[in-house]
């Protein structure tokens, strides 16, 4: 099997004095699609924002490894040139940057050909988009799906793309699941993170995360399964995300809500 | 329609002011201008270097009456009622020596109901000491509309004091929308001052750019009075300034009138030694008028940087890429 692209070991994260990830391990390929779900405040952007190396999100234990190399300690800009980008799940707006300069901005060498195609991608015309300003002009789906392009027309080798389906109308959500397996095809490594059942679908794997840690893995479908069973329950049982399930109170709410004591993988429930 | 100086001696002997008119066309070139556009028949020009008028002409609706002053221009520029000019009015201002002063005194009269749009390029590529002075008295009247958009270069030097100064009065249902910009070359001193009336129905829309470096100036105060009742304004400054430049924003909007709305909006980026401030007022004087505020003084957006460094934009590049954007 081909080495793992990425590789996170045991990371963790304190922000506030809080837990925000706790031990997390995951290990992304060449031309995977990894899906990411869980409640919010479970810990995928954090997840995604320290894997990128934002502000703020320096672990407190743990390593990410790209190819090997560590990249702790490497500034986001670094990070980046080694092939790592980050879709943001509310994008930043720019006063004055037209669509097309920003959508180009992270190309090696910037190509209008490939600024349209990226663009034609997430159905957003250039003639149309390619001059408009990425400000508040634009519609939250609209400034998401430039994020994509801009993301795809730099052809990174890990794209870690959070929430790319929130705001985007249900037409356009097959072209960016088109998009996401195209980005795959081409060798690049995707961590999605989704609830989008249709977006879950073209992901070669899926984990959940719970209160800041990774408590299933396996296919798209088991862990859509374990997501709505358990993850569902702890929710509208328990208004909580408590991630031990040997938790008597979370042994009661399974035993109300009928959620069967073995998990999907139908291993005993710790 | 009147025509005069360069184009009435395109051909034939060059006048001794050929030269200046070439300069200042190279100017107006330098400043952001298509010289092309000063050509065009269809398009009313008016171009002024230090105290001369070197063209001035004219299209039906609009007339310019000059007169040269010891240091600059006194203009009347009228647009008749009702008339509609079509095509973009050019104007250029200009001082080509590295030394000098201009003094423009400028009236502008929309007539009711008309409509036109300005292009000012002011451009002083050498100043090394040159002071260019602008009053302005701009009156727009019952319905018409008015758009100035006025751009300088102040080349690489620094050595410029420039005080726009105007008193504008919109009234009822007219249309003032000015965007002032200064984001090539040096600043220098820049000091612009503008005073709006708005009357019932009218919008008042300023927007003012500059990109200050070294020990450059900015100082630019906006004073609107919402007089009328549902009368709009907004002021829009972007300024950066970086190294040890300093700019000083005062805005000020009153609300005066009933349904009277108005917004101030103010972004600062700071770089360097540099020091921007801010100080808004805001009165309301009627309780059915609401005035707005925002104001963002420092550095640069946090996410904004972070969203063009996951792309490998370094830092330097980033920065410069927002603030450009930021004052485009």
């Amino acid at each position: 099997m081909t080495d793992a692209l990425l590789q996170i070991k045991n990371l963790c994260l304190e922000r506030d004095g809080r837990q925000v990830l706790r031990d997390v391990n995951l290990e992304l390929y060449p031309g995977q699609v990894h899906t990411l779900m869980g409640l919010n405040g479970s810990g995928k952007s954090s997840l995604a924002y320290t894997i990128m190396g934002c502000e703020g999100y320096t672990p407190s234990a743990g390593q990410i490894l790209f190819e090997g190399q560590e990249l702790n300690g490497l500034s986001i800009v670094e990070r980046a040139r080694r092939g790592v980008t980050l879709a943001w799940q509310e994008p930043a707006r720019f006063e004055g940057i037209p669509v097309g300069k920003y959508v180009g901005v992270g190309m090696k060498t910037p190509n209008r050909d490939h600024v349209v195609a990226a663009l034609d991608a997430v159905s957003l015309p250039a003639k149309f988009y390619g001059y408009r300003s990425t400000d508040q002009s634009l519609s939250g789906g609209e400034r998401k799906r430039i994020e994509l392009a801009s993301v795809y027309a730099m052809h990174p080798r890990l794209a870690i793309l959070d929430e790319p389906d929130s705001g985007i109308d249900v037409l356009t959500l097959g072209d960016i699941g088109v998009l996401i397996r195209r980005m795959a095809a081409e060798g690049c490594a995707v961590l999605l993170i989704t609830h989008n059942d249709e977006l879950v679908s073209v992901s070669d794997m899926a984990s959940i995360m719970c209160a800041g840690s990774i408590i299933f893995s396996g296919s798209p479908l088991e862990a859509h399964q374990y997501f709505t069973q358990r993850c569902m329950t702890h929710y509208e049982s328990l208004g909580a995300q408590p991630w031990n399930e040997a938790d008597p109170q979370v042994q009661a709410a399974y035993a109300s809500n009928g959620v069967p004591r073995t998990n999907v993988q139908g291993e005993g429930v710790r | 329609m009147a025509t005069t100086a360069a184009r009435k001696h395109a051909s034939g002997q060059r006048p001794g002011w050929a030269g200046e008119l070439s300069d200042m066309l190279d100017a107006y070139s330098q400043a952001g201008g298509d010289p092309e556009a000063l050509q065009l028949p269809d398009v009313a020009t008016l171009v002024v270097s230090a105290n001369q008028v070197l063209t001035s002409h004219e299209v039906p609706g609009i007339h310019f009456v000059a007169e040269p002053l010891e240091h600059g221009v006194k203009a009347k520029i009228t647009v008749e009622p009702g008339a509609h000019i079509d095509k973009t009015v050019h104007l250029c201002f200009g001082v080509i020596p590295a030394e000098g002063l201009q003094e423009i005194i400028a009236d502008y009269d929309i007539g009711a109901g008309a409509q036109v749009n300005f292009l000012a390029h002011c451009s002083f590529p050498n100043a090394v000491k040159v002071q260019h002075l602008m009053q302005a008295r701009i009156h727009i009247g019952e319905g018409a509309s008015m758009s100035y958009t006025e751009e300088h270069y102040h080349g690489p030097h620094g050595g410029i004091e420039v005080r726009p100064h105007a008193e504008v009065t919109v009234a009822k249902n007219g249309r003032f929308v000015t965007t002032f910009s200064l984001t090539r070359g040096r600043v220098g001193l820049i000091d612009l001052d503008y005073l709006v009336h708005v009357a019932e129905g009218g919008l008042a829309e300023m927007t003012t750019k500059a990109y200050g470096s070294q020990d450059d100036h900015i100082t630019v105060r906006e004073v609107v009075h919402l007089d009328g009742p549902q009368a709009r304004g907004l002021t829009k400054t972007r300024v950066a300034v970086r190294n040890q430049a300093v700019s000083e924003i005062y805005t000020a909007m009153e609300g005066n009138a009933p349904g009277a709305r108005g917004h101030m909006d103010c972004t600062e980026i700071v770089r360097d030694q540099a020091e921007a401030r801010n100080t808004p007022l805001v009165i309301v004087r009627d309780d059915k008028a609401q005035v707005t505020h925002e104001a963002a003084i420092g550095s640069v957006n946090r996410k904004e940087l972070e969203s063009l460094l996951a792309r490998g934009l370094d830092e330097d590049d980033a920065v410069d890429l927002i603030i450009r954007g930021m004052i485009r």
